[in-house]
């Protein structure tokens, strides 16, 4: 019997090479093979506990043991040298509890289910815009940067309060500050100018306030104005790749996967259709990173207070033993008719995506609307994966129909 | 069966609303969960089981396996 202590150490994050281009890096599949909570070495060379399994990554995503403060001086980090880009204001994503509920609540009322229901119709016109658009006079298109962007990006610009003409800008800066690949002096460049762009606009927003997100935070006298631009720049870099990711993802293994795409069809289906896409494709494939406070036992090993964690969303959500079952396909496999709500491509405990409501709806009428307008929609070309993001995603989907 | 929330615990990921949309909702002045009934009915049992489960901050405690006696 292998017990963690002696498994081989793995490199996270761990290269993309290889296996099917849908799901996470091969090495991490072999890894939840050998145990739920296995040894895995960080780029500084620091160790850490990789918990792959489905029930320990819910226990480190949802107890209170495992921090989610990044200035922990062990919190595990991604990019090499990247401890020296720390500053004392993190965003509240990597802050704990009572700070972080403090920082997020300012920004539930949002997002809350009701409200993003409201928005279905605004968000079915940004689709049916997008749609237009590509489709005008020609019958060729590449579906990321014609489709599968564009609408989270008005999306989010809309509830921001933020110029769609800056998108270029943003989503460039955007992109190196996911980078697996960026250089700690690309990073610090790429994050200044989002905050700068952010300060900028939520000043201005100050001045002139408009009925939008950015407009309600800028105007709070409980948050520093730098506080308010990086809460900005979460929400504006949280609401685009992600979605825009899913929804490419989505629509290439549905183009392989044909007999499925009725399932879209039926609103009776439509949502659960996209829960097994969100499970399946789960889009964070280095996982999420925390750091013991106290010793805790978990899948048959003892975390020591000050370790590094990663919990990896997309090995838990293909856990056979809670998706697998009688009548289905293997959890690496898509299939629409699964009861995939229990997945963790959102995460789970109290930092869970908090935009999650508007991924949803988003991904529901995006995929039904393109599947309906373009029933011949197929492939025209080869397909790039973006393997070097942390938000994992397409480069490109050329498309006809 | 009965159902009750702790909003201390509630971090208003609308996922009680989404899966059981007719014993929760979101309080519009803070977000945080809001009971519509706290006796569940037989049919609503799967629906707040898995709301419970799926709860991110455990907000969501279900107590009793046999239906709410109304009066009781």
């Amino acid at each position: 019997m292998t017990t963690a202590s002696t498994a081989p150490v793995l490199p996270v994050p761990a290269r993309h090479s290889g296996g099917c281009p849908f799901g996470p890096p091969p090495a991490y599949a072999e890894a939840a093979a050998t145990g739920p909570v296995t040894r895995a070495e960080l780029p500084d060379g620091d160790l850490c506990w990789l918990v792959t399994g489905f029930a320990e990554v819910r226990t480190v995503l949802s107890d209170r043991r495992f921090s989610a403060d990044i200035r922990h001086p062990a919190f595990p980090l991604l990019i090499a040298g990247a401890r020296e880009l720390i500053t004392d204001n993190p965003d509240f994503l990597r802050l704990d509890d009572p700070e972080h509920a403090r920082q997020r609540r300012m920004l539930t009322g949002e997002f809350l289910v009701k409200r993003v229901e409201a928005l279905r119709p605004e968000i079915q016109r940004i689709v049916d815009g997008a749609l237009d658009r590509m489709t005008a006079g020609r019958t060729t298109a590449d579906l990321v940067t014609d489709f599968a962007l564009p609408v989270p990006s008005l999306v989010i610009c809309l509830l921001l309060g933020v110029p769609y003409e800056d998108h270029d800008r943003f989503q460039s800066l955007s992109r190196t500050m996911l980078s697996q690949e960026s250089t700690v002096e690309q990073l610090r460049e790429a994050q200044e100018g989002v905050l700068d762009y952010l300060r900028d606009l939520t000043a201005r927003k100050r001045e002139q306030p408009e009925d939008d997100v950015l407009s309600r935070l800028a105007a709070r006298d409980d948050l520093t104005p730098d506080e308010a631009a990086a809460m900005g720049v979460l929400l504006l870099v949280a609401g685009h790749e992600t979605t825009a990711s899913m929804i490419a993802l989505s629509t290439a293994l549905l183009l392989e996967h044909p007999e499925q795409i009725p399932g879209l069809a039926d609103p009776a289906t439509l949502p659960g259709a996209v829960e097994e896409l969100l499970r399946l494709l789960t889009i964070v494939h280095t996982g999420l990173p925390r750091v013991a406070l106290e010793d805790v036992e978990l899948g048959g090993v003892t975390v020591r207070a000050g370790e590094g964690v990663m919990a990896m969303l997309s090995t838990a959500n293909r856990d056979e033993a809670v998706f697998g079952g009688a009548g289905h396909r293997a959890t690496d496999e898509l299939d629409l008719d699964r009861d995939a709500r229990r997945h963790l491509a959102f995460g789970f405990g109290v930092h869970q995506c908090l935009g999650q409501p508007l991924a949803r709806a988003e991904l529901q009428i995006a995929l039904e609307t393109l599947f309906r307008r373009l029933p011949g929609l197929r492939l025209a070309g080869e397909r790039g994966f973006r393997t070097e993001s942390f938000i994992y995603g397409m480069r490109s989907l050329p498309v006809t129909w | 069966m009965q159902v009750s929330v702790d909003r201390d615990r509630c971090c208003s990921s609308g996922m009680c609303v989404m899966n059981a949309p007719a014993v929760f909702e979101q309080d519009d002045r803070d977000s945080l969960v809001m009971l519509r009934q706290t006796d569940v009915l037989p049919e609503q049992f799967d629906d707040v089981i898995l709301a419970s489960e799926l709860c991110p901050g455990r907000a969501i405690t279900v107590t009793g396996d046999e239906p709410a006696r109304t009066g009781a």
